[in-house]
């Protein structure tokens, strides 16, 4: 019975990631990530549809909008829609993670405080359950790939696994550090919104990424900060044919997708063993 | 020997109670105390009278397949000691060495959601318990037999009753197997008979050799199903010993054998119905007393606080010997409907007579008891007021009457020769 001794004592700041009871508690981060995904849709009459519903209504208002009204366009001869869905489904990803995550503790406070598992599957479920909105929502841009008779390239399709790698690195590392303070100051849940908000419109969305070669600094930094931004310029090039795929930038990307991801991870592992005292 | 398989050596568990308790800290606080900090002269250290120990210094070992309960008074550290073993919130001293899987059960129901059905449910929960899905496959049938839930199965559990809820929440907590047990006050729930049903699990799984860790202010459950019991008293370990001694030395103990408990209004039991102000035990001149001659009428009085009306509002009370066995219960609306005290909106004064002749020597306490009937309990605390009774009933010309007789009650019977 040895092997399973372990022992209870005041924490210390930071503590390393135990992979091994991770895997032990995979049963539970299956069923909690099952649990999200069922509830969300219960008692709605649309039900699933409701995750193909919102990207597309506002696919079809923020192009009347922005392309029609205000005059932006994708840069090239790429369809505005399809150009626009592409980004709008990658960023609600991410921010519907950001906001899941940033909540999940707190949402689950009566787990946290009633029993003991790795807390961090709780943002890990709120970045998992965001990937089955976007897989649904991907059939609609199947469908407008096949209207426009767009080919996607053979590398675009490569590497999609690494865009939605960094994807989900980043806005986990972000929504844990989120999480983890929301316990503490619940300012976040007013300020997050709001950020989210301003974040969408310094992520090229609604806009190409070279609307901003006037604007070198701005460009750099929103490349640099924002990983999003890299992923979605990337796929737009390697789905729609938007340009060429810059490694350059995708390799920067990852790279802040990992420094968001252990960042994140720190924090969050610093400060969990209170969460149950505070939350 | 083998080494125990809890070993809590000197545990301690403060927490920061701030002069003002706010839940959570709002980031302006913190800037508000960080540039207090920056300016020299301005004290920033909290004093020390705002740090609560809730558990002082704690240990005590626990052998491989022994049951042990714990009781103590209301904050006594309890529930405190389980988050720790539980590993919900850690120590800030000492050291807990666990030898073995534990499963904590500090409330039921953890986690179920009211949309999910409850076979959904089943599964949900036994995840959040630690149990893998396989093992809760081949516990399945077994857990629906327990719950006697089979024809709901596939109904969303706010759609149940809260007596089917609490069962189902039961039934798959009871059918964890984890080496070490750690179980709260979660059998207050349900019917009796459904109580007893838990109990006895519980009972079962002491037998079977596993390590049970069991917190309670139903000392009858903890005489039957504990080898040890520990009692704690302002976070320190008051007794530790066998459960027999330990829980009648608890019941006991003096300080709440005053004759009368009042509660003021903000943390007075019960709900936005009814509400439990004082309870008192009283003599036949109307004086509050504790020591009761057994020829002379006891009175318990009750003074409520009576919010809403309801039809099935029960209040009554638990009579407890010392041991923490139940002498009776009674309730204002036992007899006959033309016989009840009518309850009013506001303060009620409900008075209890206990005849004489009917107790023992000993001593009593009394529990309070409020209730919807058969829906929900309002007021379920432990024992609150506590009377000693000295044997003096009977006209016996032959024996001295004082003579200590083993029972309960020691009602005088009429014999007749047939």
């Amino acid at each position: 019975m040895s092997q399973s001794e372990f022992i209870i004592a005041p924490s210390k700041r930071w503590l390393a990631v135990n992979w091994q009871e991770l895997w032990h508690y995979r049963d539970l981060f299956l069923v909690l990530a099952w649990r999200d995904i069922s509830v969300r849709y219960k008692q709605t009459v649309l039900g699933i549809a409701w995750a193909i519903f919102q990207p597309f209504v506002t696919m079809i208002v923020f192009t009347f909008i922005f392309n029609r009204m205000a005059n932006i366009s994708s840069g090239d001869n790429t369809p505005y829609p399809v150009f626009l869905y592409v980004g709008l489904l990658l960023w609600q990803y991410y921010s519907s993670t950001l906001t899941n995550a940033s909540g999940s503790m707190i949402s689950n406070a009566s787990l946290i405080q009633k029993v003991y598992f790795p807390r961090l599957i709780v943002p890990a479920t709120a970045a998992t359950t965001g990937l089955v909105d976007l897989a649904i929502a991907t059939v609609i841009l199947m469908g407008m790939m096949v209207y426009y008779g767009i080919m996607p390239q053979l590398t675009g399709l490569l590497i999609l696994p690494v865009l939605l790698m960094i994807a989900v690195l980043s806005s986990l590392g972000m929504g844990m550090a989120l999480a983890s303070l929301n316990i503490k100051y619940r300012d976040v849940r007013f300020a997050l919104p709001f950020f989210i908000q301003i974040l969408m419109y310094v992520t090229p969305v609604i806009y190409p990424v070279k609307m901003l070669n006037n604007y070198p600094v701005i460009k750099e930094l929103m490349l640099w900060l924002n990983p999003i931004s890299g992923v979605i310029s990337t796929a737009r090039a390697g789905l729609l044919g938007q340009g060429v795929i810059d490694y350059g930038v995708l390799g920067i990307s990852l790279l802040m997708s990992i420094v968001y991801f252990v960042a994140g991870l720190y924090y969050f592992r610093s400060t969990e063993r209170y969460f149950a005292d505070i939350v | 020997m083998t080494k125990p398989i809890i070993e809590i050596e000197n545990v301690g568990k403060c927490y920061r109670i701030g002069a003002n308790k706010e839940p959570y800290l709002s980031l302006r606080d913190e800037i508000v105390k960080f540039t207090s900090r920056l300016r020299p002269g301005i004290k920033n250290r909290r004093p020390s009278e705002t740090d609560f120990w809730a558990l002082k210094d704690v240990s005590f070992n626990v052998r491989e397949g022994e049951a042990i309960g714990i009781i103590g008074r209301n904050g006594a550290g309890k529930s405190t000691l389980l988050k720790i073993l539980s590993q919900i919130t850690p120590p800030t001293r000492g050291k807990i060495t666990m030898r073995g899987r534990v499963a904590s059960l500090l409330e039921v129901g953890t986690g179920f959601h009211p949309e999910l059905t409850g076979r959904e449910n089943i599964f949900l929960n036994g995840a959040i318990l630690g149990m893998s899905r396989a093992e809760i496959r081949k516990k399945f049938c077994e857990i629906i037999a327990f719950a006697e839930i089979d024809k709901f199965l596939d109904t969303p559990v706010k759609r149940y009753s809260s007596g089917m809820y609490v069962r189902l929440a039961f039934a798959v907590a009871a059918h964890l197997e984890p080496e070490i047990l750690v179980v709260d006050e979660v059998l207050a729930v349900g019917d009796a008979e459904f109580q007893k049903k838990c109990l006895g699990k519980m009972g079962d799984v002491a037998k079977t050799g596993r390590t049970v860790l069991f917190v309670s202010h139903n000392m009858q459950a903890i005489r039957l199903l504990c080898t040890r019991c520990v009692l704690l008293q302002d976070g320190n370990v008051a007794a530790n010993g066998d459960p027999a001694d330990v829980t009648s030395s608890y019941m006991g103990s003096d300080d709440n054998c005053t004759g009368e408990k009042s509660w003021p209004l903000a943390t007075a039991p019960g709900d936005d119905t009814v509400r439990i102000m004082s309870l008192k035990t009283m003599n036949g001149e109307g004086d509050v007393c504790s020591d009761f001659s057994s020829d002379k009428d006891v009175f318990v009085e009750m003074l409520l606080d009576v919010r809403s009306i309801d039809a099935a509002l029960r209040v009554g009370f638990e009579l407890l010997w010392q041991d923490g066995t139940v002498v009776f219960t009674s309730h204002h609306n036992d007899a006959a409907a033309s016989e009840w005290p009518a309850l009013s909106i506001g303060i009620n004064r409900l008075s209890c007579k206990i005849p004489p002749g009917l107790l023992n020597k000993g001593r009593y306490s009394v529990a309070p008891r409020i209730s919807l009937h058969c829906t929900r309990w309002i007021v379920h605390t432990p024992s609150s007021i506590q009377f000693n009774v000295y044997v003096a009933h009977g006209n016996n010309e032959f024996w001295v009457v004082s003579t200590p007789q083993p029972g309960v009650i020691r009602p005088i019977l009429s014999w007749i020769k047939v």
